[in-house]
């Protein structure tokens, strides 16, 4: 059996602390009661802090429980807070692609688009934030099931010749977006269009969204019919550079 | 053509910050640091502008090693700034007389009362465009003199220099006490036929001529960089919302941009002569290109637009973040009869009722906090809607599309709202940061890294689109209950 992690009973220690008695604690406090050196004390209760599992008073620099640890049963990351954080990323990969961008999150076993930016050509386009769509024959859906603690898988439907509409190989191509970080469709789900996708990771690397670009089977493959190696950097990329604002540390 | 990059400082309200341009005009990449706000009194704002300048001088290098590029490769440097924030500093030491005076600062109330009676007021704010409020900077540089031990004495002698942020930048990095149209256009002090210093306004406000900075185009070279980035030329300084106009490229007359943040602000392009308003806007320049005749603007200014979601968040503890409201506002269908008008510290364009005050109205049990969730929104959506229609009287030009930016353009709901009661497209730049993209485009076309306007265009990209789709019944309807409770708001504040 593994070893007990030290600076994790800590931190459950620093919080049942907390939420013992009434009005907040400083950083010293805290450090008496359970005996730590006083900088141990301040890199976990920083740690917990950037989580939101506790909060700082801004004048009596004295802390709380925070707001997230009373609403860990709910959703982790809003979606309008996820497409807030990540408007300044989707854009340049818009306009570095060539394609359009979505961002989606998993709700219900569908992928709920919550972010969509216009391939920049400046045609006539229509915005379907809100749209759902299917998990297993889009690139955003199969990274964000690759991550899904929960498993299922939905309801297989086969939408071209090339979706992959068996659990058996579902599973298999989901393994490989893992070892890859990242994913992609090709013609899975409409015929002559392909994407790419890539996960969001926020704290601690759970993953909360998935971004990526879709468009023209011709544009988004090479010659040998496999997703471009810079289209695949600049998602990657971009999905990266949502996870660090969002304080998670891509991957 | 020298260099692959071009960088622009954005000095802001609250922060500094400098970013990496390619030549398609995409962020490459940013630094930013927050500055000390300074309240000594009620009503009183100020910064330390040596603060501001060690901060460029941070952010600069910064953004430049993240993007992995060194001075060589900047073909240009340009500044957007905060409007109006008053520095006057010693030439020689080059260290400010005293703290400088934000935009925000209410301390010429009763200055500005008295120079409104004094004789010649009526002519100072015609020849500028401008209303006599504590908003400008004329008002603010007399405080200065008339309250700094001696400084008269000095500045009547040469021995100080009076700047808006950009000049006190400019000075900073080049030695050249300048400024550029734009900025000077908000002083009270300049002509805005002629654009230059006009003697008559400047005994009004009673300023010596010795402190003035000499007025620039905003694209063109102000010099080269003695430090920071030595060598490198400074070529673009714009006012933070004209820079955005520029950003968002509406470069033809009736082109207009709202950059949403915690006020608002409307720009509409009015063309190559200054549009007087008779509905409460402000006549203003939108650029100069060296060369090239001066274009001006109708400004409309919101006062509470983002800062309305930010007392719901942090006044009332509604909501967490700020773009939660979009999520409980979705919770219902309609506001449910419930109007919100923000009027927390009077009213701005069109009204300018300083004793109005906010209110509440329609409120029933059947309201719940996504009605009034519904309503903070609505709220940016009609007085968006009620400058919108100022300009099209003064103009006579129609606006046909919004173009958008800020903060708030991730809120999908009030986008599609904004369209549904403005009854135009309303349109978001796939590059959200304007106002530094803006400083970009102007510094890179006086040196030629970009060709024209139209190579300027070219690099502007939709990246979203709301189209009305609602009843036109309904939007009279709703327009007309708004309308109402804006009534509700005046004459709240009583003479005393």
């Amino acid at each position: 059996m593994p070893g007990q992690v030290q600076s994790i009973a800590r931190a459950a220690a620093i919080l049942r602390l907390l939420a013992g008695g009434s009005g907040r604690l400083g950083l010293l406090e805290i450090a008496r009661a359970l005996d730590l050196p006083k900088g141990t004390a301040h890199g976990i209760v920083r740690t917990l802090h950037d989580v939101g599992f506790v909060e700082q008073d801004k004048t009596s620099g004295k802390y709380q429980l925070g707001a997230a640890l009373l609403h860990l049963g709910t959703s982790y990351l809003d979606v309008n807070e996820l497409r807030s954080r990540s408007i300044n990323w989707a854009d340049p990969l818009a306009a570095r692609s060539g394609e359009a961008v979505r961002i989606g999150t998993l709700l219900d076993s569908k992928v709920l688009v919550v972010h969509h930016v216009f391939r920049p050509d400046d045609t006539l386009q229509t915005l379907d934030v809100g749209a759902l769509l299917p998990p297993h024959a889009t690139a955003l859906g199969k990274v964000l099931l690759a991550y899904n603690a929960r498993g299922g898988l939905g309801d297989l439907v086969p939408y071209t010749r090339r979706t992959l509409a068996s659990p058996r190989v579902l599973t298999r191509a989901l393994a490989a977006i893992r070892e890859a970080g990242w994913g992609s469709d090709i013609e899975e789900m409409t015929v002559g269009v392909a994407g790419i996708a890539a996960p969001i990771r926020g704290y601690g690397g759970l993953v909360v969204g998935a971004i990526g670009i879709s468009g023209p089977v011709e544009r988004v493959c090479d010659a040998h019919g496999q997703p471009r190696i810079t289209l695949v950097t600049h998602v990657r990329e971009a999905a990266r550079a949502v996870s660090r604002d969002l304080g998670g540390r891509g991957q | 053509m020298n260099g692959r990059y071009v960088i622009s400082i954005d000095q802001g309200t609250t922060s500094t910050r400098c970013i990496v341009f390619d030549h398609r005009g995409q962020l490459v990449s940013v630094d930013q640091r927050e500055h000390a706000q300074h309240f000594p009194r009620p009503g009183w704002v100020e910064h330390d502008a040596m603060e501001i300048w060690r901060n460029v001088e941070k952010v600069v290098p910064r953004a430049l090693t993240r993007a992995g590029i060194d001075a060589s490769q900047i073909a240009a440097i340009g500044i957007a700034n905060q409007r109006e924030t008053t520095v006057v500093w010693d030439r020689r030491t080059g260290v400010p007389v005293a703290p400088a005076i934000v935009w925000q600062d209410t301390r010429t109330d009763a200055l500005v009362e008295e120079l409104a009676r004094a004789p010649g007021a009526e002519e100072v704010q015609r020849r500028c465009g401008l209303p006599l409020t504590t908003y400008f900077t004329g008002p603010k540089l007399r405080w200065l003199l008339d309250n700094t031990p001696g400084l008269r004495k000095r500045a009547e002698r040469g021995d100080v220099l009076f700047g808006t942020m950009e000049s006190w930048l400019i000075w900073k990095l080049t030695g050249e006490h300048l400024t550029d149209v734009t900025n000077a256009s908000r002083t009270m002090l300049m002509d805005l036929s002629s654009l230059s210093w006009h003697p008559d306004s400047l005994d009004f406000f009673g300023i010596p001529p010795a402190v003035l900075p000499e007025i620039r185009s905003s694209a063109g070279v102000f010099g080269t960089l003695r430090t920071v980035l030595p060598g490198v030329r400074l070529a673009a300084a714009l006012g933070d919302q004209q820079a955005a106009l520029f950003g968002q490229t509406c470069f033809t007359a009736g082109e207009a941009k709202c950059t949403y943040g915690t006020g608002s602000f409307l720009l509409l392009n009015t063309g190559t002569g200054p549009v007087r308003s008779q509905h409460g806007l402000l006549t203003t320049v939108g650029y100069r290109i060296e060369g090239e005749p001066a274009v001006y603007a109708l400004e409309g200014s919101i006062a509470i637009t983002g800062s309305l979601v930010q007392w719901f968040r942090d006044g009332l503890g509604i909501i967490s973040t700020a773009p939660e409201i979009e999520t409980l506002a979705r919770t219902v269908d309609d506001n449910g009869g419930c109007y919100i008008v923000p009027a927390f510290s009077g009213l701005f364009a069109p009204h300018w009722r300083s004793e109005a005050r906010g209110v509440i109205v329609g409120l029933t049990s059947y309201i719940t906090k996504g009605h009034l969730a519904r309503a903070v929104l609505e709220a940016t959506g009609w007085q968006t809607r009620e400058v919108v229609d100022a300009m099209n009287a003064d103009s006579g030009l129609m606006l046909r599309t919004l173009k958008v930016d800020g903060g708030m353009t991730s809120d999908n709901l009030l986008m599609q709202f904004l369209a549904d009661v403005l009854d135009v497209p309303v349109v978001r730049p796939m590059v959200a940061e304007t106002v530094s993209l803006g400083a970009a485009y102007a510094a890179g076309l006086a040196v030629g890294y970009w060709p024209d306007l139209e190579g300027l265009r070219r690099n502007w990209h939709r990246a979203a689109q709301w189209l009305p789709n609602v009843d036109p019944q309904w939007r009279k309807t709703e327009y007309d209950n708004w309308q109402r409770a804006v009534e509700r708001t005046f004459d709240w504040i009583q003479p005393h």
